[in-house]
This record gives structure tokens, C-alpha cells and sequence, in this order.
């Protein structure tokens, strides 16, 4: 590949002081990886190597041990998101990064329609097109109208993943993280997802990937990088 | 994106002080009182930059220098030493050089202040929308309807019933005490708003319902806050930047989402392990 | 004297530390300037301040008139005349405006107004306006420093919320030059605006606070009011929207007190006896 990428990964390690048992725990090491604009690149490897590991620290929710995590952001700056001032990291959340975990993390009593626009609404667009834009992506992922506007928190595994995801998608940032955002969903709705992201793709974005079946990254990556078993260095 | 608020190495003191205080204090010692000469350490060397319209969370126990640090720069003590910039607008405010009457003005007009016990931010011998008059007349507005219209809304948009608006906030519930406290820190529409353990001591229904309010307030208003809180819980929900206190320092500083799942400081790691 | 009592009364110390301050008190119109208020051979609350202001200030050529609530036979007006009287060999009293130089008044400010070589000493109970909302005078002259009177306002708000209008009587806070907010001392509010722009110098004092202030000659005076809920002064009107007039002497412009006559009737006169006397002389041609 030549063109210049968007994200590159430098031997990156991370690793976990835990001071009540006085033990250090080895996340994931040595990780080289690129994500190019408008590519999926996929992660592989066995549970327990830190797939996770590599997505959270570039989004900085885990500090990185070493390595370096090159990004180039809108503007053509290269930035080290291990070492960006926090702001700086809140601001590319805000406009440039997003990601979508495993989990849905929302607010408490806040309608579905809300917390996919969030991302919207942070960016500075009005209630009435962000509530229009997210209705659009959650009917586009099957997410039946009724449950629109009440909170996700009573939702079935797959609704949530869908809300997650819409979330993650609706302001199509440049850099996207995905840890497996088809676990829980039917073959249906899984090519639905699958399809939606091919779009996202064709946009530009560029994403990063944890997939939980090998036919999804068949589909969908244009580069896999694997991690091998992290390994405790001597300090 | 604009900075709103520098502050760089605040310290406080309780007592005469003395050249060992800051050396022999701290997380490493496990105390705040110096051997040396007993004064407390109640707050040493806090610096950070607040942005405009961004929340930060100061997490601690009680007795960990949170609530000095804001009571510092909503002027309710002064600090040992240290300094604080406020840009206003335009202007940048050295906020301990300001002169009293300085000081007042920024109270009344540029900050507001929401506090654990609303006996502190409310007058509780005028009414629910006199407290909010009383910051409308200190910023000048003079016009007696123009008040009542000003209080009638911010009431209505913290969710006070305005029926209620006459009466004494002593009869009001403490979810509504801390709501009108909320209504009067806003009347000016400031720019930093401080909230110390504003949901600590109530009912978990009301506490959701006054976290909820100044999630909207900071959406709709852009309002800078530092949010003083024990609650690990609050911080989550609230903040965007945490930092974590104990013993009057910092031992901790980072994004709330890593604080919470990668903290480096054993303090932080028991903290968040031990939460619910 | 030749009882060995000094001409004034007090000591010429005394007198020169009560001049000091009434200079200070010009100087920062509606500033309280404390002084050491000396004991006075009558009970504090007597009048004791405006007395010690009118015997630092009175000197052989001047004129003085002591007023009580309008009237200048009230006992206590007659016993502070008299002592002036008394300690004060060569001065001349008067009960006439015209003829005054120095006018000593408690609760009222005479009806006609004042020339610029008259001083008006106004005797006061309570100086601190602030008084009512902070008890302590700490808090209360920093309030007065950075004029802070949000508070007072506030009042003033949670009066219109509950009658609406201001209820304050007498009293009525008042801001001097800008700045400064005086308690007029308990004249009432009819009397108020006479303060704004006037000719004469007004000194106030409080003999048992020791607190001297003025509103110099031509200062400004505004009771403090919101835009839209003005000042207003005591209207006297009948039921029928009549000003009521003085039974004695028929002025429909004057400060009227109120009676029940002998056989039970509401009746109004002029509260200041030497206007109305005037105003009956004039009638009579």
C-alpha cells in the first residue's frame, strides 16, 4: 500500500501494575499495525493477546506502556495519541475518532434517539437534525420506531450493539474503532451492519477492527494484522 | 478551543505554616498535618487548564483538598500561594491579584457556586426567587419585572415549581434546595460554574434528576463546571477530565474513562475497585 | 461661663474632632464617619448626636431653630432649645425658617426649602441603612466600600412580592452621590427628595452609634427603586382622590398629620407648625 496512512502503530505495549497484588500483567506487546483512510484493517489473534488492549489505548482509555501511535489528524498533523495533551484527546473523540465497544455506555434516562445523536449534538448540530439523522440510522439497522425514544437500557444484546453502532457511525469520523459490533446479531442483521460499513468505508473512513468470526474479517478487512501472545518484558 | 481557567501550583495551609510543611506532607507520608509545626496541608501544588464548556471531575476523600480548591477560586478563602488565570472574554484575570470589590464582581457576575449544604448558596430568610434576584441586582438588572421574569424561568428550568417561587427555600425538600441554589448560580449565565458534592446526601432518585439538569445545562449553555465529588459514580456520568486527590495533592490526572479503567496510582485502584 | 462651663458645652476639642469629622462627611457624601461621641447630660436617644453637631457648629452669630417631628413646642424640641439656650450665651433661637442659620430636626425636613447659608442637623437613631440585612458592621462597611446593596434591594423586591409595593415608611434607604446608601434617619418618605439637589448642607447624627454623615449642597440624592416600580412619596389623598387639606391653614401641599378630634373625627394638619403658622399669616394678609 502507498498512500500515507492514517494511523500507525508502533510497537506498542501495554501492560498492567497492579499495586494490591504488587504483580505486572502484559496486555498486548510489540504491536505494529496501519489503518488507512477508506481501509479496514482487522486485528486476529487468540483471546487473551489484547485486541482490546490495542483499541483502547489508541482511543487512550488505557495508558500506553511504550510505543507510539502515530495519527494524522484533519489538519495534517502527525500526533503521538499515547503522549496528546488530554484535551487534544478530547477534542479528535469529539470530532475525528470514534469507537464503538463492546458494551453500550450511555447516559441514564436519556431516549435512544439522544444517545445516538450525542455525537451530533457535541459536534454543535441542533436537537431536530440530529434526532432526524439518528432516527434515519436506527431504522436503517432494523431498531423498531417504538423504542426510539426510551432510554436503551431495557434493550436485548443486539438492540444495544445496533444503538452502539449508530452511535459510532452517525458522525462518520475519519478514524473508527470497532471491538466486535456483530456479536450478538442474527445473520440479517449482521449483513445489514456489514453493509453499512462497506458504506462508511466508501466515505473515507478508516477503521480498525476486532470481529468475533473469521468469515466477517474474510468480508470485510482489507488488512489483517495479528497479535502474538504478550510476553512480560524485563525492566 | 479556549481555555477558560489555568491554575498553577494552589496550596492552602491551615495554621502558621512552616519551610517543612510541603516536604513532610502527602500521599507518601500519609498525612496532611506537618509533624513540624501541626498546620494542615489541606491543598499543595493543584494545577490544571479548564476549557470552555468542559466538565472536570476532582475526586477524593473527605479531607483530600477538593472543596479547598474550589472554595480558593470562588474566593471563599485565600489561598497560601499559588496562581489562578480567568479568561474573561478578552480580558485575563489574575484572580488572587483582584481586589476585593474585583473579587465580588466575578462572584456575582462570572461564576456561580453550587454548594454541599444549600444553607451556604441560599439566603433562607428570602424567598426561593429572591435569592435569584439578589444575583440579578448585584449584575445591575433594576427592573422589577424583568426579575420576576428572569427567576419565573430559571426556576421553571431547573424544575422548581414557580407556584413556589415566594416561598422560604427553607420549607423547600434538599432536591429542591440544591435545584434553586442551581437556578441562582445560573441567573447570571457564567461562564464556570462550581459544584461541590451538589448530589451528596440526597435521595438516589433526586440525585439522578439534578446529575440529568447539569448534563443539560452544560449542552445548552457551554458552561464550564469543576465538579467536587466523592462519588465515583457522579464522576462517570459527569466528567470528561478527572483528577484524583488525597492528602491535598494531586496523585492523579487523566481522561475520566482511563482514570476509571487504567488508573496508575494504588490509591485510585483500590478506589475504583472498591466501587459498586 | 461663669459656672465654669465652656460656651457650647463641650470642650473645644471635642468640638474640633466633631468639625474634623463633619469635614470628612462632606467630603464623602453619605460616608459614616465615626466619632467619639461624648457624654451628654440627657439620655442617649434624645437626640444627644444632632445636639453635639448643632454645639460644634453654633457659634455667637447664628440662629438656631430645633424642630421635633415638624413642631418647635414639642417637649423635646423645647428642652434641646433651651439647653442650647443655656450653654450658648449671645446665639438667637427662632422658631421661623427664614430666620435661622442652623436648623436642628428630628423626623421631619421643614416644608419650604432651604437657602445655602442654612445647615440642617438631622438627629439619627439607626445611621446603617445596612443594618436591617447584616448585623455585622464588618460585613457592613465592607458592603459600603464596594457598594454592595444587593441585599437591601432584594428587600425592597420581597416587599413588592408581598404587598405589592415598597412598605418602607420612614427610613427609606437612599444613595448619596453614586455611591454610598444612607439611612435618611426616620424622616418620612415625603421628605425624601428634599435631600436630592438641596441647598442647604445636611449633616446627620448619631449620638449613641458615633456616627456622623452628610449629603453636601447639591449632591444627589435617590431612594433606591426599581425602573419599573418607582419611588413613591405619601399621596394624602380622600377617599374621593381629594388631597387632603390642613384644617388649620388649608395648604394642600404640606405633610399632614392625622387626628381624631373631640368628637371623633379624622382630621389633618400641617406637621410643620411654623409653615403652617406662616401659611395662616398669609392668609390673614
Amino acid at each position: 500500500m502507498t498512500s500515507k496512512a492514517l494511523l500507525t502503530v508502533e510497537n506498542l505495549s501495554k501492560t498492567f501494575f497492579l499495586h494490591e497484588q504488587n504483580k505486572v500483567i502484559p496486555s498486548s506487546s510489540h504491536v505494529n499495525l496501519s489503518v488507512y483512510s477508506g481501509k479496514l484493517t482487522a486485528l486476529i489473534g487468540a483471546t487473551g493477546v489484547g485486541k482490546s488492549s490495542v483499541l483502547k489505548s489508541i482511543y487512550r482509555t488505557y495508558l500506553p506502556s511504550s510505543g507510539r501511535l502515530l495519527y494524522e489528524t484533519a489538519t495534517g498533523e502527525i500526533l503521538d495519541l499515547a503522549r496528546a495533551l488530554e484535551h487534544r484527546i478530547l477534542e479528535l473523540r469529539r470530532e475525528e475518532i470514534g469507537f464503538v465497544t463492546q458494551f453500550l455506555h450511555t447516559l441514564p434516562r436519556q431516549k435512544t434517539l439522544d444517545v445516538v445523536a450525542m455525537p451530533l449534538y457535541r459536534q454543535g448540530v441542533d436537537k431536530q437534525e440530529g434526532r432526524a439523522r439518528a432516527a434515519e440510522l436506527l431504522a436503517e439497522l432494523n431498531i423498531p420506531e417504538r423504542l426510539w425514544e426510551v432510554p436503551p437500557a431495557t434493550f436485548s444484546g443486539g438492540e444495544k450493539q445496533r444503538v452502539n453502532l449508530a452511535r459510532g457511525l452517525i458522525a462518520s469520523p475519519r478514524l473508527l474503532l470497532l471491538d466486535e459490533p456483530t456479536a450478538s446479531l442474527d445473520a440479517k442483521t449482521t449483513d445489514r451492519v456489514v453493509a453499512l460499513i462497506q458504506r462508511k468505508k466508501e466515505q473515507g473512513v478508516g477503521m480498525l477492527a476486532i470481529f468475533h468470526h473469521a468469515d466477517l474479517v474474510t468480508r470485510m478487512a482489507d488488512d489483517v494484522v495479528e497479535l502474538n501472545v504478550p510476553i512480560l518484558e524485563k525492566s | 478551543m479556549d481555555k477558560i481557567l489555568e491554575v498553577k501550583g494552589l496550596s492552602q495551609v491551615y495554621g502558621k505554616g512552616c519551610d517543612l510543611c510541603f516536604t513532610s506532607t502527602g500521599a507518601e507520608f500519609e498525612t496532611n498535618i506537618c509533624p513540624h509545626c501541626g498546620s494542615i496541608v489541606a491543598l499543595h501544588d493543584l494545577s490544571f487548564d479548564l476549557y470552555k464548556g468542559e466538565i472536570l471531575g476532582i475526586m477524593g476523600e473527605s479531607g483530600s483538598g477538593k472543596s479547598t480548591a474550589v472554595k480558593c477560586l470562588y474566593f471563599d478563602q485565600m489561598p497560601y500561594s499559588g496562581s489562578a488565570i480567568f479568561f474573561d472574554d478578552t480580558e485575563q484575570k489574575q484572580l488572587f491579584n483582584l481586589n476585593p470589590a474585583q473579587r465580588r464582581s466575578l462572584r456575582n457576575h462570572r461564576f456561580g457556586m453550587v454548594y454541599q449544604n444549600p444553607n451556604l448558596g441560599l439566603n433562607f430568610d428570602i424567598s426561593a426567587g429572591g435569592n435569584i434576584a439578589e444575583r440579578l441586582l448585584m449584575s445591575q438588572v433594576m427592573n422589577y419585572s424583568e426579575i420576576r421574569e428572569r427567576a419565573r424561568e430559571l426556576l421553571a428550568r431547573t424544575e422548581v415549581l414557580t407556584a413556589r417561587m415566594d416561598e422560604l427555600p427553607k420549607n423547600f425538600s434538599g432536591g429542591m434546595q440544591q435545584r434553586v441554589q442551581i437556578a441562582k448560580a445560573l441567573a447570571t449565565r457564567p461562564p464556570l460554574l462550581l459544584l461541590d458534592e451538589v448530589t451528596t446526601g440526597l435521595d438516589l432518585s433526586v440525585q439522578a434528576k439534578i446529575l440529568d439538569l447539569i448534563l443539560e445545562i452544560q449542552s445548552e449553555l457551554n458552561t464550564a463546571m469543576i465538579v467536587v465529588t466523592h462519588d465515583l459514580g457522579v464522576i462517570r456520568l459527569l466528567a470528561g477530565r478527572t483528577l484524583v486527590m488525597k492528602y491535598g495533592r494531586v496523585i492523579e490526572s487523566g481522561l475520566t474513562d482511563q482514570i476509571l479503567e487504567d488508573p496508575q496510582h494504588a490509591y485510585t485502584q483500590q478506589l475504583v475497585a472498591s466501587a459498586l | 461661663m461663669s459656672n465654669g462651663i465652656n460656651f457650647a458645652f463641650l470642650d473645644e476639642y471635642a468640638k474640633r474632632e466633631i468639625r474634623r469629622s463633619v469635614i470628612k462627611a462632606i467630603c464623602i457624601p453619605g460616608y459614616q464617619v465615626p466619632y467619639s461621641s461624648r457624654e451628654m447630660p440627657m439620655g442617649r436617644g434624645f437626640g444627644t448626636g444632632g445636639l453635639q453637631l448643632t454645639l460644634a457648629l453654633i457659634g455667637a452669630n447664628d440662629s438656631l431653630k430645633v424642630i421635633d417631628q415638624g413642631s418647635d413646642d414639642s417637649v423635646n424640641a423645647v428642652n434641646l432649645r433651651k439647653f442650647v439656650e443655656m450653654t450658648c450665651p449671645g446665639i438667637d433661637t427662632t422658631t421661623r425658617l427664614q430666620e435661622a442659620t442652623l436648623i436642628q430636626s428630628r423626623h421631619r425636613i421643614p416644608e419650604n426649602s432651604l437657602r445655602a447659608d442654612q445647615i440642617l442637623v438631622l438627629q439619627v437613631p439607626y445611621p446603617d441603612a445596612l443594618v436591617i440585612v447584616e448585623p455585622s458592621e464588618d460585613k457592613r462597611k465592607i458592603m459600603h466600600s464596594e457598594a454592595d446593596y444587593s441585599r437591601l434591594l432584594v428587600k425592597l423586591y420581597e416587599d413588592i412580592v408581598k404587598f405589592d409595593e415598597i412598605t418602607i415608611s420612614h427610613r427609606y434607604p437612599t444613595r448619596i452621590n453614586g455611591h454610598y446608601i444612607i439611612d435618611p434617619s426616620p424622616i418620612p418618605r415625603y421628605d425624601v427628595p428634599k435631600l436630592h439637589n438641596s441647598n442647604a448642607l445636611i449633616l446627620f447624627g448619631a449620638g449613641r452609634e458615633k456616627k456622623i454623615y452628610a449629603v453636601p449642597p447639591h449632591c444627589s440624592a435617590e431612594p433606591l427603586a426599581f425602573d419599573d416600580v418607582p419611588f413613591r412619596v405619601e399621596n394624602f389623598t380622600d377617599s374621593h382622590g381629594e388631597r387632603r387639606a390642613c384644617k388649620q391653614c388649608g395648604s394642600r401641599e404640606s405633610f399632614l398629620d392625622e387626628f381624631i378630634d373631640e368628637q371623633g373625627e379624622r382630621v389633618y394638619q400641617c406637621s410643620d407648625s411654623d409653615y403652617c403658622e406662616q401659611q395662616q399669616e398669609l392668609a390673614r394678609g
